[in-house]
């Protein structure tokens, strides 16, 4: 667990109060670190568990309520047997043996909520590590007698106590459900395996952190690891299985709980987690505290003509964040276009057009799979519109606010800047999206009609994003300290457009999202009214917001 | 009362200012003639930042009138800001830019930038303009915000401690550049708690306690409303010193005599001393420090007890 390259000279960790508390010199003070993260986390863990511990209760009974017998679970089996049903959930092999309520709840929830335990960990660790390096309050602990190692071993102990306490309950409370099917083997296995899941990527943000200077570039790198994971898993899921080899989140569903409850990819994962964390520490001991990997060069002595603008300018600020969801957005579309040609392939292997593909209106599965691709793509476009939006929020609260609106730029011009940054580039990234996958999808079914067809599908889900950004505006506006409240909308959208088809959500938790209203294309028709609708309502949101903070007062340090 | 002469560059009544239930600015007046400079002068958490926050229209305020250079200061923001330059105490900048393009986006921004000005003003401040702004210490933040603000041609400067982090021989090269921005007619207000700063740089001199302006005026005129420190040394016992008005704290040790006494009344005491022969005398005038001290006098001495300084 430590590196090989740092050497102990800390003169404060000869004191006993070292060796009371850390155990080795480069370890001094962890115990009370944790502690300390753990009382600074007293809310926000608990309520991470409970949220993740209600949500799996909550589909199990949705699903036992829902399909109770066996015929009802053969037609979800047969709905799921399809290229979008398989990306959405795992494995196939799920559904061979009867489809029983455990399997049905392995399937369908492990990945969907291994992402969620993923960001949670990525979250906790980012928190105790880099962001606190960044606000420079490490610095005033590790000059105490707090070791070298202390600090990313602390982040780590406390995601782990987290993983644990979270699997021990999981696998409580599905085995004590008293739900048939649901064996203790297999309710410890998700338990062990969901956890597990959990800490893999709290060692993967003990990587990320030490690469970036910034937590926001630390968290972002990790969960674009994360998004990486799961779009491998689901494009080996529809296609031959090889891809999702690649992937943790594979990785765990390949244990089967409640189906063949295999142990052993636990190990695997298991020997990842060492390992990258291994890779944490070694790179751990090789930087200076606050600093990241890189070292700084000297920038430019002047500034350009195009950072004076205040276009310019915010962009200039908003350009590492949207060259990565462009690069994401793009590999995504790309990997989901290119099982396209699979999905092809398993239509000539099915006989029955299915009953939840008709509701969906679709015309075949090629077409229904990519509407659901197309819900996925603009999630993440707005998971991008809605940082970016939280930009002057951040911008405000920083205290950098103050100095460009002492000058001769109006407020409405400087926010007006960042949304105009968020709303022209989240329509860039559902462009790129659209477009990488209709060019690959294009080449896996050699019908050249797709890269035209998907790239508009995907362009339906713009005047949505900018309801999403006319969201955050109008917060910012009018209730700034609560602006993150903005990340409600696209959580939103996707617990509705991915879950909401499987659970049959009724039709207004559909209708208060405004991805709910986007025409699904192309599955189905296109129809201008929501759009323009949509629009209308954004520019309205946009406005007020607007309006807003030209009324209140600045907020500042 | 006319506030909108040319020769008012600021002017403030009856300002009020609340943040929940705290009255940060309780009915604040402030004057600043045209190309002064005038002292600000007040601790930590005494109104002075919410007050230049109000000048600069980020805040609001609940009542009171403000005139920035004859102007509404919140409803004409944009327009007075291409005519004033703003350092604030705390700079923040951005970690990915250097110090050199946040100087030329704040001085543009601002209305123009003197290119010739900025590159002397980043060699008197030593300052290296190529570094990322996460990398600067927060002298050389304070630095970037300084030369920002002078190299843009504002009339009225807004300094919220500026120089809070600055080394002492930064501290010369600032002086030396406000007396510069003073000869060329601009108006400043420096808002300070270093006193020799405000003593060697200031026209006039506003002292703010919560909130409330409690004294305004030239130096010298305050001097004469406080108190001088005589020391002297008699060849006779003085006898009946403190029956004199104005005289206070007096001390006798070995035919030496110490007191004070108001600038009113210097007169009768120093023509009382020399009718028992004065051998030596010294008198202090009262430093700024005193001024301060006799409006947080009663803060200081809740602290100490009974103020047994010499």
């Amino acid at each position: 667990m430590s590196a090989g390259t740092a050497t102990p000279t800390t003169p404060a960790a000869r004191t006993p109060a070292a060796k009371r508390h850390g155990g080795g010199r480069l370890l001094a003070g962890t115990g009370t670190l944790i502690r300390f993260a753990l009382r600074r986390d007293r809310v926000r863990i608990p309520v991470w568990i409970a949220a993740l511990l209600l949500a799996h209760l909550s589909t199990l009974s949705e699903l036992t309520g829902l399909y109770g017998d066996a015929a009802t679970r053969a037609s979800l089996a047969k709905t799921m047997d399809s290229p979008a049903g398989l990306a959405m959930t795992g494995p196939r092999h799920y559904l061979d043996g009867g489809y029983g309520t455990g399997a049905m709840l392995s399937h369908q929830v492990l990945g969907f909520y291994g992402v969620l335990v993923a960001l949670m960990s990525v979250l906790i660790v980012v928190r105790h590590t880099r962001a606190e390096e960044e606000t420079g309050r490490a610095e005033l602990l590790r000059a105490t007698v707090v070791g070298r190692h202390a600090a990313l071993t602390a982040a780590l102990a406390v995601a782990l106590i987290t993983n644990l306490v979270l699997a021990a309950l999981l696998a409580a409370g599905l085995g004590g459900s008293g739900t048939d099917g649901l064996t203790w083997q297999g309710s410890l296995l998700y338990g062990a395996v969901f956890g597990g899941l959990g800490l893999l990527f709290a060692a993967v943000a003990a990587v990320t952190v030490q690469i970036s200077e910034h937590a926001r570039g630390a968290s972002g790198t990790a969960v674009a690891v994360i998004g990486l994971a799961y779009v491998l898993r689901a494009a080996g899921d529809v296609g031959d299985g090889t891809l999702s080899w690649a992937s943790p989140i594979g990785w765990a569903q390949r244990s089967y709980p409640f189906v063949d409850d295999l142990w052993w990819p636990l190990l695997l994962m298991t020997g990842f987690t060492a390992v990258t964390g291994g890779v944490a520490y070694v790179l751990s001991g090789r930087r200076d505290v606050g600093a990241g990997l890189r070292r700084p060069r000297p920038g430019r002595r002047t500034a350009s003509g195009v950072l004076v603008r205040p276009f310019g300018f915010a962009l200039r600020l908003h350009r590492g964040m949207l060259a990565g969801f462009c690069f994401g957005v793009l590999l995504l579309g790309s990997m989901y276009g290119s099982i396209l040609g699979d999905v092809d392939d398993m239509l000539k292997n099915v006989d029955v057009v299915d009953e939840a593909l008709a509701q969906a209106g679709g015309r075949d599965f090629v077409e229904s799979f990519a509407s659901v691709v197309m819900i996925v793509n603009a999630v993440v476009a707005a998971v991008y519109v809605v940082i970016a939006s939280l930009r002057t929020r951040a911008e405000e609260s920083a205290g950098r606010a103050e100095s460009l609106l002492s000058t001769g730029l109006s407020r409405v011009r400087w926010m007006w800047s960042h949304l105009a940054v968020a709303l022209l580039g989240g329509t860039a990234t559902l462009l790129l999206a659209g477009l990488g996958f209709g060019l690959t999808g294009a080449a896996s079914t050699g019908d050249g009609g797709l890269v035209l067809s998907l790239t508009g599908a995907a362009l339906a889900y713009a005047p949505a994003l900018w309801v999403t950004a006319g969201v955050a505006a109008l917060l910012f506006g009018w209730l700034p300290k609560a602006t993150a409240a903005a990340w409600i909308v696209p959580v939103y959208a996707f617990l509705v457009g991915y879950l909401g088809q499987i659970l049959r959500f009724p039709g207004w938790m559909n209708n208060i999202s405004p991805f709910g209203h986007v025409p699904q294309l192309p599955a189905a028709e296109m129809d201008w009214t929501p759009v323009a609708v949509l629009t209308a309502v954004a520019a309205a949101l946009l406005a007020a917001g607007l309006a807003g903070f030209r009324r209140r007062d600045l907020e500042t340090k | 009362m006319d506030t909108d002469t040319p020769a008012t560059a600021i002017s403030v009544s009856g300002l009020v200012k609340t943040f929940g239930r705290v009255r940060a600015l309780d009915g604040l007046d402030l004057d600043v003639r045209t190309g002064e400079v005038h002292g600000f002068l007040g601790p930590n958490g005494a109104g002075k930042s919410t007050a230049i926050r109000v000048l600069l229209g980020l805040l609001r305020a609940d009542a009171g009138t403000a005139r920035l250079l004859g102007h509404d200061p919140w409803d004409e923001a944009v327009t007075l800001h291409r005519r004033l330059a703003y350092v604030p105490g705390d700079v923040e900048l951005w970690p990915g830019l250097t110090g050199g393009e946040a100087i030329d986006l704040l001085a543009r921004l601002r209305g123009g930038l003197d290119a010739a000005r900025r590159d002397e003003l980043i060699e008197r401040f030593d300052l290296d303009p190529t570094k990322k702004g996460r990398t600067y210490s927060k002298g050389n933040r304070q630095k970037v915000a300084i030369v920002a603000a002078l190299a843009s041609d504002a009339e009225l400067l807004l300094l919220d401690e500026p120089t809070a982090g600055l080394d002492p021989l930064m501290e010369v090269v600032f002086q030396d550049v406000i007396f510069q921005a003073k000869a060329a007619g601009k108006t400043v207000l420096l808002s300070s708690h270093i006193l020799a700063q405000v003593e060697k740089l200031c026209d006039r001199v506003s002292i703010i306690r919560l909130g409330k302006i409690v004294q305004s005026g030239t130096l010298s005129d305050m001097r004469h409303l406080t108190r001088t420190t005589i020391e002297a040394e008699t060849e006779r016992p003085v006898t009946a010193l403190e029956t004199l008005p104005g005289v206070h704290d007096v001390h006798t040790d070995k035919g030496r005599v110490h007191f004070a006494v108001d600038g009113e009344h210097l007169d009768e005491a120093v023509r009382h001393l020399s009718s028992v022969g004065i051998r030596s005398l010294t008198s202090h005038p009262p430093t700024l420090e005193e001024l301060m001290l006799r409006h947080y006098g009663d803060e200081l001495a809740a602290l100490n007890g009974n103020g047994g300084a010499a």
